[in-house]
């Protein structure tokens, strides 16, 4: 724990400094991959979609000590052969067949208490109707786009428009990714997993405003400096937040963890299984994107306005001279690669990460390191002491 | 919003204190239900989803006719008998679907009762008489109003027995009332004694642990007024369990006994001469000069007006009781007013001492009957109690594992710091329990297993705000500022930080909420009112104590237990700023150790 807690302090620094913006080519490559893998999986296999959605009836059975085999026959007796029989949880059968009335749903569960001797209020019955599901699905849609909407507007204004359309991409992203791993593993969609997709969003982008407020914090008044790109002070924000955004995953992550550990135990598959799966697939997406792709999705649209441009051009120029005049000195092998990454534009992503001791600004040097000025000075301007 | 540097944390903190007394004080108030309302599928129970259409099949469905249904749908379940059944509505627009949650079992014909299409007649009355042999009403029939003496023609209303138009002492005198009734009494014989033991309710088919659901009764119809009808009229107990379950399928053109809606009187009713969708209009208003109360006007179609204008026209000429014709709902009588003299205008007030809301209700009764709706079964989810108490087991050991990890996660990484994050959690949560019971008490929120996963999750986002504020202060303290003005500093940025974020995350739970149905809306409730816990707490619990502590000369001192060990954290030393590079070192030292 301790380690991570200097390491803090060595992100905050800048003396410690993953390259994530620079870098963004190798995340965005991964991240195409697994998109692609995800929409793969959406076009060849279906989603596996629950009663909820498709229509059906479901009877969950609590007994201990019937067999599957026992309830397939029970089923083929009450006229349901073709009943789909599947063991959940420790002491529940679960059966699933297709849409029922209401007459032909209580013969069942008499042909069930009856043949498999057990107590009638164990039996479980949950009907959906064909078109239910239809409504359902569309009224979670419509609740995202105008989610969307409001979120997107509301980005804009409390930041900007281009961190609303990076924010939104991340979203678009985790979702995609969440999808996606339902279709390729087949796991039953249930309006669980659609809350848990709900939850995604509004996770997600917690997650992507925390960083663009700092990102937002050391690019404040940058225009007129000439100490760092607007990518450099946005890595420097992304690292600075580094720890908080660990520590969050794993605090978000610990109880989705307990939700799923129960829910298998003690349920089987339930609502909140299915819940928790959702939301551990979107969150450790979320926790990946508002880093990798969020925030070097927004340096790429700022590093096309003009103004951010010309500061690239003054901030690389700065440095060359800079790095001219000081003594070569060596970073000393720290964890990381220390890197200054120029405008990603014309940057081949590998090359940035070499450790170039002539390009390092967290090296100790006779000047103060530039990374730390720019939130320093702000510092100072805004700090309302 | 709290200043910068906050001058009294204590008396934040007393405010805080004052309200989670107030909360507490209003939830467990003596006298009333403490207990935290659970959804069905935390404790057994039967839920339907009804999508309420037109039953002509175009058009949608007006926001007053939904409410109507609700309204009939509501009394329909509460005349079942159960305790704790709720009916709501969810979603909006054309979208929107009506929930209705039953605990236990039901049986089909409850729920054939449920959905059934409420229809609205008129039906003149044949024979009227009180609701139960054993019971005598507690009160009279509304003596009838005489003629309003307003120059429109006017179907004088005695609404007898109707709980929404309780009886009132009217004006005018009561000549007719009580006589309708013994005069009736001698006329149909005293009801015999077995009469209760016909059409009892029968035991529902599937036995339920937890409740007993009345079931309605076979509706008494017939096609010719017969002593078979007429015996089955005397037979009728209104007392009699599923007596006063409305829903029956009632045909308009048969004859039929029914009761009044109360259970008070029971009528002997005519084939309807009028339908609900022959009314084209109907409001409540008080006349001009205000004599005689509220009254009711009716508007007809040209086709209602006609059959309107002949029936009167016979049923004034009759005497009392078949000068009254029935409005009935649901195969229920709403009312019975008495007709004075032929309708012929197409247009009739019904009056009788009306308060407003008798009656407005009594109007939207009429409206709803213009455009009837029919009701889809749109999903059922019947939960065995095993299955519930299962669910709720689930739920609770997986929040408190959650629970206690992510405390010790934090008490592991912020140590002192952290142990503040962790009681901020603990009174997060007090307020959330405080809160669930106040709210299952005043809104009729009930929690739903995916409000519990609502909750669970919101730990994760509670928590955030904590290690925001933490790591900010981490970071000042990196800067070297002491621990009190970093407590301070680092609140500024932290809070912009926690509402932006939570801003989010609220409105995403508002969105939630408004256009969703079922287990997504029990969520997003949960998720929503968390958020706002966390607001609450963040600012009026955390961010005083931690200021209160930062001015502790133990917090201060910076030592390993704090969290906020300066040259663990790697900062500079408070006092004298020393050059980078032993601070440094420092670092790596301890990172080493």
């Amino acid at each position: 724990m301790s380690k991570l807690g200097t390491l803090g302090a060595r992100l905050y620094d800048g003396e410690v400094s993953y390259d994530f913006v620079g870098r963004r080519k190798r995340w965005y490559a991964i991240s195409a991959a697994i998109l692609v893998l995800a929409i793969g999986g959406l076009l060849f296999r279906q989603l596996n979609l629950g009663i909820e959605f498709s229509g059906g009836a479901q009877f969950t059975v609590t007994a201990p000590n019937v067999s599957l085999d026992q309830a397939r026959v029970a089923m083929a007796a009450a006229g349901h052969p073709d009943a789909t029989v599947t063991q959940s949880g420790s002491d529940k059968i679960r059966i699933t067949t297709q849409s029922l009335t209401n007459d032909e749903s209580d013969k069942v569960v008499s042909t069930l208490v009856k043949s498999l001797a057990i107590p009638s209020d164990s039996v479980s019955v949950q009907l959906v109707g064909p078109t239910w599901g239809k409504e359902i699905t569309s009224k979670a849609l419509t609740a995202l786009v105008v989610f969307l909407i409001l979120v997107a507007l509301f980005l804009s204004l409390y930041f900007e428009w281009r961190m609303a359309v990076a924010a939104l991409v991340a979203l678009a992203h985790d979702l995609v990714i969440t999808i996606g791993i339902y279709a390729l593993t087949g796991l039953e969609v249930t309006p669980a997993t659609v809350i848990g997709l709900l939850t995604i969003l509004g996770y997600s982008l917690y997650d992507t405003v925390v960083v663009f407020d700092k990102v937002k914090e050391n690019t404040r008044g940058i225009a007129s400096s000439n100490r760092m790109s607007y990518s450099q002070a946005a890595n420097l924000a992304l690292n600075q937040t580094l720890v908080r955004s660990i520590n969050t995953t794993v605090i978000a992550l610990i109880p989705v963890t307990a939700i799923l550990i129960v829910g298998v135990a003690v349920l089987g598959a339930s609502t909140l299984e299915d819940l928790a799966l959702a939301l551990f697939i979107g969150m450790a997406s979320g926790a990946y994107s508002s880093i990798f792709v969020a925030t070097p999705f927004l340096c790429q649209l700022k590093e096309r306005e003009p103004a951010m441009q010309a500061l690239s051009r003054r901030v690389e120029s700065r440095q060359k001279t800079e790095a001219k005049a000081a003594p070569k000195t060596a970073v000393g092998g720290r964890t990381a690669t220390a890197v200054l990454d120029r405008d990603g534009e014309d940057v081949d992503a590998g090359s940035a990460s070499d450790e170039t001791a002539e390009t390092d600004p967290g090296t100790p040097g006779p000047k103060q390191p530039p990374r730390r000025n720019v939130p320093r000075s702000k510092r100072k301007g805004s700090g309302k002491r | 919003m709290a200043s910068p540097t906050l001058q009294r944390p204590g008396r934040v903190l007393a405010v805080l204190l004052l309200i989670i007394v107030g909360l507490g004080l209003a939830a467990f108030w003596p006298g009333q239900d403490h207990s935290v309302k659970l959804g069905l599928d935390l404790r057994g129970g039967t839920e339907f989803i009804l999508v309420p259409k037109l039953a002509s099949g175009e058009g949608e469905v007006a926001p007053d006719q939904l409410d109507e249904t609700v309204k009939i749908i509501r009394s329909r379940v509460d005349s079942f008998g159960v305790a704790e059944a709720t009916v709501t509505t969810q979603g909006t627009g054309s979208g929107t679907a009506i929930v209705v949650s039953i605990p236990g079992t039901i049986s089909n014909s409850v729920r054939e009762a449920l959905t059934a299409t409420a229809k609205l007649t008129f039906r003149p009355v044949l024979a009227e008489n009180y609701g139960s042999p054993s019971v005598t009403p507690t009160a009279s029939p509304t003596p009838t109003a005489s003629k309003t003496g307003s120059a429109s023609p006017t179907g004088s209303a005695s609404p007898t027995a109707v709980k929404s138009a309780s009886p009132t002492p009217t004006a005018t005198s009561s000549s007719n009332g009580r006589a309708i009734s013994s005069a009736l009494r001698a006329a149909t014989a005293t009801p015999s004694p077995k009469a209760s033991t016909a059409p009892t309710a029968a035991p529902s088919p599937t036995p339920s642990a937890t409740t007993k659901v009345a079931t309605p009764l076979p509706p008494i119809q017939s096609k010719t007024n017969d002593a078979k009808l007429q015996a089955a009229f005397v037979a009728l107990d209104c007392s009699a369990p599923g007596a006063l379950i409305g829903g029956k399928p009632e045909d308009p053109s048969l004859y039929m006994a029914t009761c009044s809606k109360d259970g008070q009187f029971k009528y002997l009713l005519s084939p309807a001469v009028l339908l609900g969708t022959d009314i084209n209009s109907a409001g409540a208003s008080l006349p001009t000069g205000g004599v005689g109360g509220w009254q009711v006007d009716l508007g007809f179609t040209s086709e209602g007006a006609k059959k309107f204008a002949t029936a009167t026209s016979e049923l004034a000429k009759n005497q009392a009781p078949q000068n009254q014709f029935a409005i009935v709902l649901d195969g229920l009588v709403t009312s019975a007013p008495r007709v004075n003299e032929a309708i012929l205008g197409g247009q009739a007030q019904i009056t009788g001492s009306f308060t407003a809301e008798e009656a407005k209700a009594l109007a939207s009764t009429l409206k709803f009957g213009s455009l009837p709706v029919s009701l889809t079964v749109a999903a059922t989810n019947q939960v065995s109690p095993t299955l519930g108490d299962d669910q709720l087991r689930a739920g609770i050991i997986a929040g408190i594992l959650g629970l206690l990890l992510v405390m010790i996660y934090l008490l592991v990484y912020y140590r002192a710091l952290g142990f503040i994050a962790v009681v901020s959690l603990m009174v997060a949560g007090l307020i959330l329990y405080l809160s669930f019971i106040i709210l299952g008490r005043t809104i009729g929120f009930t929690l739903t297993l995916a409000g519990i996963a609502g909750a669970i999750v919101s730990i994760g986002i509670t928590a955030d705000s904590f290690v925001v504020y933490f790591e900010r202060i981490r970071d000042e303290v990196r800067e070297g500022r002491s621990l009190r003005t970093a407590a301070d500093t680092g609140w500024v940025r932290a809070r912009r930080t926690i509402l932006a974020a939570d801003f989010v995350s609220f409105l995403g739970a508002v969105v939630l909420y408004f256009l969703s149905v079922g287990n997504v809306r029990g969520f997003a409730f949960t998720l929503g009112l968390t958020t706002l816990i966390d607001v609450l707490v963040a600012f009026m619990f955390t961010h005083p104590l931690v200021t209160i502590s930062a001015r502790s000369k133990w917090f201060s001192s910076g030592g390993r237990l704090t969290g906020v060990d300066p040259s663990r954290l790697g900062g500079k030393a408070t006092s004298a700023p020393p050059t980078r590079q032993p601070a440094r070192a420092g670092a790596t030292a301890s990172k080493e150790a």
